[in-house]
């Protein structure tokens, strides 16, 4: 049975704004699920909706199979934890934590074993005797957690939980979020406008753009799948790069600019809609770590093997890798956002220089700004869109599948 | 170059002179007008340690032995009934402001009611009348109701006029107080009621202390409606010092320390509330 069931919810505020379309989402039993999107896409009020703090103006909220549209927030079983944690300031972190049982008349003792539980799991011990105004922005973050998990609630609701932390903390505190409920196996939904966290943490991730869902799947799948232009450009960083590309009459090859890069027959298996597009415009991603240097010897190793050429305008060094960003003659696009509107959310030649795009590259390469550079294509790797709807131009579901199971198995 | 920096450096020396003076000229004038307010204050607690004999000399002496023998005196003169009748019609009315005013600041900001705007003005408005024009009618209405020389009616009156205070200054307060927390509250299972003792009511006390003074200082101090309603049995301080003013006119001592004494009680709740006080009235520090 589905812990949080939306069916078709919208909102509408007073003032005429929609926030949010006919949301359809089920968080599973113990399930993690995500909701992403930049501000504004509508997440924050979709969460608002399922904690009973937002009316909901269409469309039902399920929790545990009950309907929850006129139960009170308190009546709800849920917990809650707000990105500015929301804690009391006159009361102890035990009185925090212990608050929503001390409202529910469980018994004294319950409450300080339970209490004692949870800043244990928590780490926080030392200081249940501190008032949140002595304890430090990590500190108040675990209270809100325990104040959340002391409950035993049937979902946790989560908005932007991390986002007032320090990069280091937010990091550590990623990882011990998801332990915690992997560890107590309560359904969450997670709402953050950061796709690592997105990424990170979630077993599924929901994508939310302009109030409406763009696509809801494990986040490899997303990642390597994406269903539009949106989801492409927003999962994922550096972003992918979007350039507009033409497939030949013969669909078999790809002009982007003035470069060719050819589309072998498995390609076609694997994509049958690309074939509909022979002698039309459609739009090419590629990830920046699907574009490696171009070396001698791969070309003598596989003949004929497709390349990209480019100029370095900038080289960012992060240790691990390094960040090239090139130039070409393709004309780049950038996504803005989509309200299922297809081209028109697309904001063309956004970018100011013509066909920018980055690549990810190992560190030892030598590369300088301002020299021309090669990189090596591997036509499987690439993403296609339909520029007027923005969709993919998908992978067949076997195709997808064969992917994972031989990613698996390496 | 040098020469631009020095000359720059010097103007801005100038400039931290200026300013310098300015501050200096502006403490010892703040200083000097709150000693100048002060000083009636001060002069009044000072003849009250008088004898009358001392209380006279021109001019005034300020050092002398002090005494408590005019205190004794407005005591025997009969203080003690108009002060329990105060403190009594003080504290009743207190009561009642805070019982009412708190939910209704609450139902005006936290919960807001519909038209909320409009029941808002309309406390505001009441404290536009002259409020000598309503003597006449309330006067009747006292006098019907048998509550005429009775505390109950300066209690009615009081609660009626520092209501509309009380629920504008709570009202503030509670708007301070993040939504947040109390959309946590409710998610933590707190009802109305909870949500207001346990979690509002300790962020916003000094907000109340603050409001709960202005009352006090208001009802102890009311003069106008106390004269006429309550001429015979029951009149409070204020009431009091006038009649002790007409049949004691002559005697400066003894009037400064019933004077004192009647201001005392407001003194000292503004001294303890002094820290809550200025809590209260700059809340904010609160996110």
């Amino acid at each position: 049975m589905a812990a949080i069931t939306l069916e078709k919810v919208t909102k509408v505020y007073p003032n005429g704004f929609e926030a949010v379309h006919q949301l359809d989402l089920e968080v599973a039993d113990g399930e993690f699920m995500v909701l992403v999107g930049p501000s504004g896409s509508g997440k924050t009020t979709a969460l608002r909706m399922v904690a009973g703090l937002e009316e909901i103006t269409e469309g039902r909220v399920l929790i545990g199979g009950r309907v929850m549209n006129d139960v009170p927030e308190k009546d709800r079983d849920i917990a809650m934890v707000f990105q500015n944690y929301a804690l009391y300031p006159s009361m102890t972190v035990a009185g925090n934590i212990g608050f929503a049982l001390k409202l529910r008349r469980v018994p004294k003792e319950e409450i300080k074993k339970k209490v004692a539980e949870a800043v244990g799991l928590l780490g926080l011990t030392e200081w249940i005797d501190r008032k949140p105004g002595q304890l430090s922005g990590g500190q108040r973050q675990r209270v809100a957690m325990g104040r959340a998990l002391v409950r035993e609630p049937s979902a946790f609701l989560m908005d932007e939980p991390l986002s007032n932390l320090d990069a280091k903390l937010r990091v550590q505190m990623r990882a011990e979020v998801a332990r915690i409920q992997r560890h107590l196996g309560v359904a969450t939904l997670y709402v953050t406008h950061d796709q690592v966290e997105a990424m990170t943490m979630g077993d599924r991730v929901a994508v939310l753009d302009g109030g409406l869902l763009q696509q809801v799947d494990a986040p490899q799948e997303l990642y390597d799948n994406p269903q539009n232009l949106f989801v492409a450009g927003f999962m994922g960083s550096p972003a992918m790069n979007l350039f507009k590309a033409t497939v030949d009459d013969g669909a078999n090859t790809l002009l982007v600019g003035s470069q060719r890069i050819g589309l072998p027959a498995t390609l076609h298996d694997e994509r049958p809609g690309l074939r509909g597009y022979a002698g039309k415009p459609v739009v090419v991603g590629i990830r920046p770590e699907d574009l490696p240097l171009f070396k001698n010897e791969d070309d003598s190793a596989e003949p004929g093997a497709s390349t990209f050429d480019g100029e370095v305008r900038l080289v960012e060094a992060l240790g691990s890798e390094l960040l090239v960003h090139f130039t070409s003659d393709a004309e780049p696009i950038e996504v803005k956002g989509t309200r299922g509107e297809g081209a028109e959310g697309l904001t063309e030649g956004a970018l100011t220089r013509v066909g920018e795009g980055v690549a990810r590259v190992e560190t030892r390469s030598r590369i300088a700004a301002g020299s021309p550079v090669r990189f090596r294509v591997d036509p499987a790797r690439l993403h296609f869109f339909d520029p007027a709807t923005s969709d993919a131009i998908a992978r067949t579901e076997q195709a997808r599948q064969s992917e994972r199971s031989s990613v698996a198995r390496t | 170059m040098a020469t631009v920096a020095s000359s720059l450096d010097r103007h801005y020396r100038l400039v931290g002179v200026r300013q310098r003076a300015l501050g200096i000229f502006w403490t010892v004038f703040t200083w000097l007008l709150a000693l100048l307010i002060f000083f009636p204050v001060f002069f009044m607690v000072l003849t009250a340690f008088k004898t009358e004999g001392k209380a006279y000399t021109t001019p005034p002496t300020f050092v002398f032995h002090p005494t408590f023998t005019e205190f004794s005196q407005v005591f025997s003169a009969g203080l003690r009934s108009p002060l329990l009748h105060s403190v009594f019609v003080t504290i009743v009315t207190l009561i009642l402001v805070l019982a009412l005013g708190i939910p209704a600041a609450y139902a005006l900001s936290i919960r807001p009611i519909e038209r909320w705007r409009d029941a808002l003005f309309f406390f505001l408005a009441t404290k536009l009348l002259p409020y000598v024009a309503a003597i006449v009618p309330i006067y009747i209405i006292a006098l019907h109701t048998g509550l005429l020389d009775s505390d109950w009616a300066l209690v009615i009156l009081y609660t009626g006029f520092n209501l509309p205070i009380a629920v504008w200054m709570i009202r503030s307060f509670l708007l301070e107080i993040p939504r947040e927390m109390l959309e946590a509250a409710r998610i933590d299972g707190a009802g109305v009621w909870s949500e207001l003792t346990r979690v509002i009511l300790p962020i916003a006390l000094p907000g109340i202390a603050a409001t709960a003074l202005i009352c006090v200082i208001f009802t102890w101090n009311e003069f106008f409606f106390a004269y006429f309603l309550t001429t015979t049995k029951g009149p409070t301080v204020p009431v009091f010092m006038v009649s002790f003013l007409q049949s004691e006119g002559e005697y400066w001592a003894s009037l400064a320390a019933a004077a004192t004494l009647a201001s005392l009680p407001v003194i000292l709740a503004g001294w303890i509330a002094q820290r809550q006080l200025v809590r209260g009235l700059s809340l904010g520090a609160l996110k």
